[in-house]
């Protein structure tokens, strides 16, 4: 039997290495995955909660799929932005972004 | 409607007349007869005031009205005058009166000028007929504000600095004042803003007052030119244009005194007894420094900005002293030092729109050129010194013999060391007059210039008639205000 | 006698008229203005005189102190106030016609001698602002209506002073004037508020039983009332002022410093002579000394000067020092036992006024004559002025103390109240008296005899003024030939009562002998030619004639004292530091809180990640906290 530490153990890493990426990436693709990875560290804590600790419940898993779901919309949209941002400037790299700051 | 609320409707109807007029023409017409308004309305209001206290009008103000306009802070809309603010309007509609015409012919931006010039007096007419501390303050930041801008837009030299400089203190001594009333109202446990009714509760605890006091009255020290705020002053009035500085030196500084007066030893008194020995340290210094600045200056203005650091000291001084007579001293001090500079400094103006220099070395002979504005000036440096004839003699006089009812060494000390500026200031004065005004014309080039015009001739003389009509019949004056001065001094004395 | 108010009300009109209109009037309409108004004052003035010392005596035996107006001008508190008002007893009236005489001769004389020159509507409206002023100082009811027209006769003097305003002595020597004598004056006023405070009014004649509680703050007061006086009357070391004065025109130094203002000390010692007497008995002895040594000095600076006006202006000096003697020797109010003195300091105060003013106005005709101050140019003018020659030479007796001349009688009294008092004082005073003798007969053979400047006078054609500057000069000769034998006793004595004047014998002829003496001896010295003792004297004693020339250079050090202490080591300090330190904290405070924010500033960067990261730090801080506690 899995215990649950082993799912957590692999969803904090997720969640840290996202982290990790958010902070220090430059390229807006790789920041979109970071946050990606943060999102999806969190489905899986919603699942292994849910499966663990209130079996027979279903809140979990139903909260797990709408987080998906949100974070595939959020994606799309990201990624439209992005590629304006693309046609615009020619790259995609964040310190570049600066027009609109005073 | 409250008679005095015209000294706000009034001003905003000039502000609405100059929004609407289309040339300078009706910007000139607009301003006069405003100006002439407030100056009518002043006069009347003196002869009302008095008329009331003929009819035995005990009260303490008079004329009070109130409308609520804040209730969860009980802050409301109440005016009423007393003999001090009565005797202050006046100064006030005299000086944006002969304001007007010493900026007759003022470029560019000349509708700008006005509007923002008629707000500062908006503020100041307001200052002085409210008797609400949070309505009193409100008058006092718009009075305040168009300052920056007048400097800032029609100002001479380092003006941008100047603006800045004298804004930023004066809105630091405000913040003082700020918490000072609020601390007030919550320490008396008040329901209302109103001055007289705190001031008749008068259970604000002592050691709150130890905070609130020097809060307040540093906060419109600075106003005041108290030493070490006191810095502004030069700059700022360097700087102005000359109806600003005739306004500012005239009226302005004025609300620095009246504020300490009405709030912040009015409303308590025992701190203000306990403190008072600090505060009267640093206006003697005022005095004494204001004058020996003022003897090594160069720039005609800078003289005036320190000569006012020292006259303006002498009010503080005066209120410290906490007599009857010396606070009606003090009282005059502020008309006669109103009216003074403000000739002093519609002179220098005037000169300066001439010569294009205010620097003492380069002028001299200017008596042979232009003898009306020399006279006028000699006659400005001499009521400066303290001439008798002329409203400075009569200020300093009751201030010195008041300063003396107080029997103890420290005081007496300090008002004859106060008394020593009488001699400096004939020094600077007669130093600045014997250099600019006689001997021979320095620069060939100002033989050209003309003598006044018959605009300047207007604020001129204006102002010299009210400088030798306060000095020549004072008695009125002084009932006047000693009348007023009285509550005060008994709320000052029951402890 | 209510009409006394028109004399001070006359003057006052006629300053507003000529200072207002003047410039718009022709020159002569101005001054016929002035003087006719000054006229008026003339004729009130003898007719009070007339009026009050006709009415009698009262009950007591003492002419009564009448005081006709006295309103409140300005109230301070219940007991003290400014009230401006009219005080006539013999004291004040005697001054009302010595003012008004000498004025009104001034006024005349006025005429020929700025004829011509720019300004002569505001000279004669000045002259009327003076000449009001003066009066309303020795009318004053009280000590503060006196410090009043004390500072108005101040400024009226700066004025005056500085008429010629292009001239740069002329200004400097008016800022001298009004500076020290406010310096003084500053002494004055803090003596009026200890007296006000302690008397309980500003009258003269304060209760008694105040004065008894107020201690030794009386004395204090009173010798702080006295800086002031010493200041207007050019006492030691305050005297610099009346040589530089003499930069005014002629016949203002005749008015001002010479017959009328520089009394003004004088008259206040005598006005509160009964205070002194009565309370500070000490600080009257040092009244003496001061006004001793002032003599002496003076009269010792007047023996070398060149300029014929300085000359007069030290004897002036001189001669109110002997006035300041002769009041602070007084040790009694009785004049049969110690209070001779004031009777003979108001006796001198009158006499002299009418002889300086003759000296003055003939120097003045001299002046005019030959263009210059300075006695080189001078030198036998008796041939060409022989008016200005005898009323010159009568105005010298007088001063010099000869028979029969005013000046005999009243120093005559002074020395017998010095003897009195003690023989010390009374040798010294005899000493000065006899320098005084000596030093104007070196000016009058400076003048008229001695070496002529042949050059010169033939360049200019010197000749006597014209009728309008000799006649004042004739009827003041003639006044001084008669004031002598007024029975001043009679209407002026420090009791009130009437006290005969009689001379003693033996100090009259001692002081007699040593003034011919002394006389004789500048004729030897200077009546001819070519002066060779005079020239042998000054080279011997260089060193003495040369600091004597230099007034011992007082001025030298008020010089150093004014510009370099107060100026470079008070205001320019003081004014650095107002730029440099207080203005530059405020400065820094600017600064800083604009350096705080460009820091905090650098924390806004926009930068999402840098937020995160900031904030996810923060929340890991807030865990640690939260689990440690």
């Amino acid at each position: 039997m899995i215990n649950i530490e082993y799912y957590l153990i692999v969803s904090t890493i997720m969640m840290f290495a996202g982290v990790y990426g958010f902070f220090t990436r430059r390229n807006l693709l790789a920041i979109l995955i970071s946050v990606e990875l943060i999102l999806n560290s969190v489905d899986i804590n919603f699942a292994v909660f849910n499966r663990f600790l209130f079996p027979g419940q279903l809140e979990g898993f139903f909260f797990a799929m709408f987080a998906i779901g949100v974070s595939a919309a959020e994606t799309a949209v990201a990624i439209a932005i992005i590629i304006n941002i693309y046609r615009n400037l020619r790259n995609i790299q964040v310190r570049n972004m600066n027009e609109m700051k005073g | 409607m409250n008679f005095l609320n015209l000294f706000v409707i009034i001003p905003l109807l000039m502000l609405l007349g100059l929004w609407l007029s289309k040339n300078i023409k009706q910007i000139r017409g607009v301003m006069v007869c405003g100006a002439s308004a407030l100056l009518a309305l002043s006069v009347v209001l003196v002869f009302m005031y008095l008329g009331e206290r003929q009819a035995g009008n005990e009260a303490e103000m008079l004329f009070v009205s109130s409308i609520e306009w804040y209730k969860p802070l009980n802050i409301a809309y109440t005016l009423g005058v007393d003999g001090i603010s009565v005797s202050m309007l006046l100064l006030s509609s005299i000086i944006v009166f002969t304001g007007t015409f010493a900026s007759w012919k003022l470029q560019p931006l000349t509708k700008e000028f006005f509007l923002w010039f008629t707000l500062l007096s908006l503020g100041v007419f307001g200052f002085f007929i409210s008797i609400d501390m949070f309505t009193m303050f409100m008058f006092y930041e718009v009075a305040l504000i168009p300052m920056y801008l007048l400097i800032g837009v029609w100002g001479s030299g380092r003006k941008e600095y100047s603006a800045m400089k004298l804004t930023l203190m004066l809105m630091g001594g405000s913040a003082f004042i700020l918490i000072g009333i609020l601390g007030i109202y919550f320490g008396s446990g008040a329901t209302t803003m109103n001055i007289l009714e705190i001031a008749e509760m008068h259970n604000i605890p002592f050691a709150q007052q130890c905070i609130w006091f020097p809060l307040t009255f540093i906060g419109f020290g600075v106003l005041g030119a108290l030493f070490p705020f006191h810095t502004w002053s030069p700059d700022g009035h360097a700087s102005a244009p000359t109806a600003v500085s005739m306004l500012h030196a005239g009226v302005l500084m004025k609300l620095g005194g009246y504020g300490c007066f009405r709030i912040a030893m009015f409303l308590m008194p025992e701190a203000a007894h306990e403190l008072s020995w600090i505060f009267l340290i640093l206006t003697t210094i005022s005095v004494v420094y204001g004058a020996f600045s003022a003897c090594v200056q160069t720039d005609l203005k800078y003289i005036n900005a320190y000569s006012s650091v020292s006259h303006c000291g002498l009010v503080l001084f005066a209120l410290l002293m906490m007599t009857q007579t010396a606070c009606t001293g003090a009282v005059l001090q502020m008309l006669s030092h109103g009216l003074m500079t403000a000739l002093f400094f519609a002179l220098i103006g005037m000169i300066y729109g001439r010569t294009h220099t205010r620097d003492v070395r380069e002028l001299g002979g200017l008596m042979k050129i232009m003898p009306f504005l020399s006279v006028g000036y000699v006659i400005a440096g001499l009521a400066n010194l303290g001439l008798p004839g002329f409203s400075g003699f009569v200020a300093e006089m009751t201030i010195f013999v008041g300063s003396f009812e107080n029997q103890d060494m420290f005081h007496r000390v300090l008002t004859i060391i106060a008394t020593t500026s009488i001699v400096i200031t004939a020094v600077y004065i007669l130093r600045l007059v014997g250099k600019i005004l006689y001997g021979n014309p320095v620069n060939k080039e100002h033989l050209k210039l003309t003598d006044a015009t018959w605009d300047e001739r207007v604020a001129v003389i204006c102002l010299i008639v009210a400088v030798a009509g306060l000095g020549t019949a004072p008695f009125w004056v002084s009932d006047m205000v000693s009348d007023s001065i009285l509550p005060v001094i008994t709320q000052l004395s029951v402890h | 006698m209510e009409y006394t108010i028109l004399i001070l009300l006359l003057p006052l009109f006629s300053f507003v008229l000529l200072g207002l209109t003047g410039m718009k009037m022709k020159p002569a309409i101005a001054g016929m203005i002035g003087t006719v108004v000054l006229g008026a004052v003339l004729v009130l003035s003898y007719y009070t005189a007339f009026d009050y010392f006709s009415a009698g005596r009262d009950a007591s035996g003492c002419y009564p102190t009448l005081m006709p107006y006295n309103p409140t001008w300005l109230p301070f508190t219940e007991t003290l106030n400014i009230s401006l008002g009219i005080l006539l007893d013999p004291i004040s009236v005697m001054m009302l016609i010595v003012i008004s005489t000498v004025s009104f001769m001034v006024h005349i004389y006025s005429f020929g001698y700025m004829k011509g020159e720019k300004g002569f509507q505001r000279y004669y409206a000045f002259l009327s602002l003076f000449t009001m002023s003066m009066l309303g100082l020795v009318v004053a009811t009280n000590i503060f209506q006196m410090y009043l027209f004390w500072e108005l006769v101040g400024v009226s003097s700066y004025l005056l002073i500085g008429f010629y305003y292009t001239k740069k002595e002329a200004i400097a020597a008016s800022k001298k004037a009004f500076i020290v004598t406010r310096f003084a004056d500053l002494g004055f006023l803090i003596g009026i508020l200890f007296y006000g405070y302690y008397a309980g009014t500003f009258s003269f004649t304060p209760q008694l039983q105040a004065l008894a509680t107020a201690g030794a703050i009386i004395p204090l007061s009173l010798g702080l009332m006295f800086i002031g006086g010493a200041g207007k009357s050019a006492m030691f070391p305050l005297h610099i002022w009346l040589p530089d004065a003499m930069e005014g025109p002629t016949p203002v130094s005749a008015l001002i410093h010479a017959a009328t203002m520089v009394v003004a000390g004088v008259y206040l010692v005598a006005r509160m002579f009964p205070l002194f007497i009565g309370y500070a008995p000490e600080v009257l002895h040092w009244v003496a000394y001061i006004g001793a040594f002032t003599a002496f000095y003076a009269a010792a600076v007047a023996c070398v000067q060149s300029d014929i006006k300085r000359v007069l202006a030290f004897s002036t000096i001189s001669q109110i020092g002997f006035m300041m003697v002769a009041l602070g020797v007084c040790t009694s109010s009785d004049p049969h036992d110690g209070g001779l003195g004031y009777m003979a300091s108001m006796f001198h105060l009158f006499t002299h006024a009418m002889f300086k003013a003759l000296l003055f106005l003939g120097a003045g005709c001299i002046i005019h004559a030959v263009h210059s101050n300075e006695m080189s140019t001078m030198g036998g003018l008796r041939k060409y002025m022989p008016i200005t020659h005898i009323t010159f030479l009568i105005a010298c007796l007088a001063i010099a103390g000869i028979v029969p001349f005013s000046g005999f009688f009243s120093k005559d009294e002074i020395l017998t109240a010095c003897f009195g008092f003690s023989p010390v004082m009374g040798w010294v005073m005899s000493i000065i008296a006899a320098m005084t003798a000596f030093y104007m007969f070196r000016l009058y053979y400076g003048i008229f005899w001695g070496k002529e400047n042949k050059e010169l006078h033939a360049a200019h054609h010197p000749h006597e003024a014209p009728l309008s500057m000799t006649v004042p000069l004739i009827i003041l000769a003639a006044v001084t030939c008669v004031a002598g034998f007024i029975p001043f006793g009679e209407f002026i004595s420090s009791d009130g009562q009437a006290y005969a004047i009689h001379l003693d014998k033996q100090v009259a002829i001692t002081s007699t002998c040593i003034s011919v003496v002394s006389i004789l001896f500048a004729t030897f010295m200077y009546a001819r030619e070519k002066q060779p003792v005079a020239d042998k004297l000054a080279s011997t004693f260089k060193g003495l004639h040369k600091a004597a020339y230099h007034r011992f250079y007082i001025d030298e050090i008020y010089q150093f004292v004014t510009h370099k202490i107060i100026f470079r080591c008070i205001s320019t300090p003081i004014a650095w530091f107002d730029r440099h330190v207080i203005d530059q904290f405020m400065n820094f405070m600017a600064w800083s809180t604009n350096a705080c924010s460009e820091e905090i500033r650098g924390l806004q960067s926009g930068n999402v990640q840098q937020y995160a990261r900031v904030f996810l730090s923060g929340a890991l801080l807030l865990l640690i906290i939260l689990l440690l506690i």
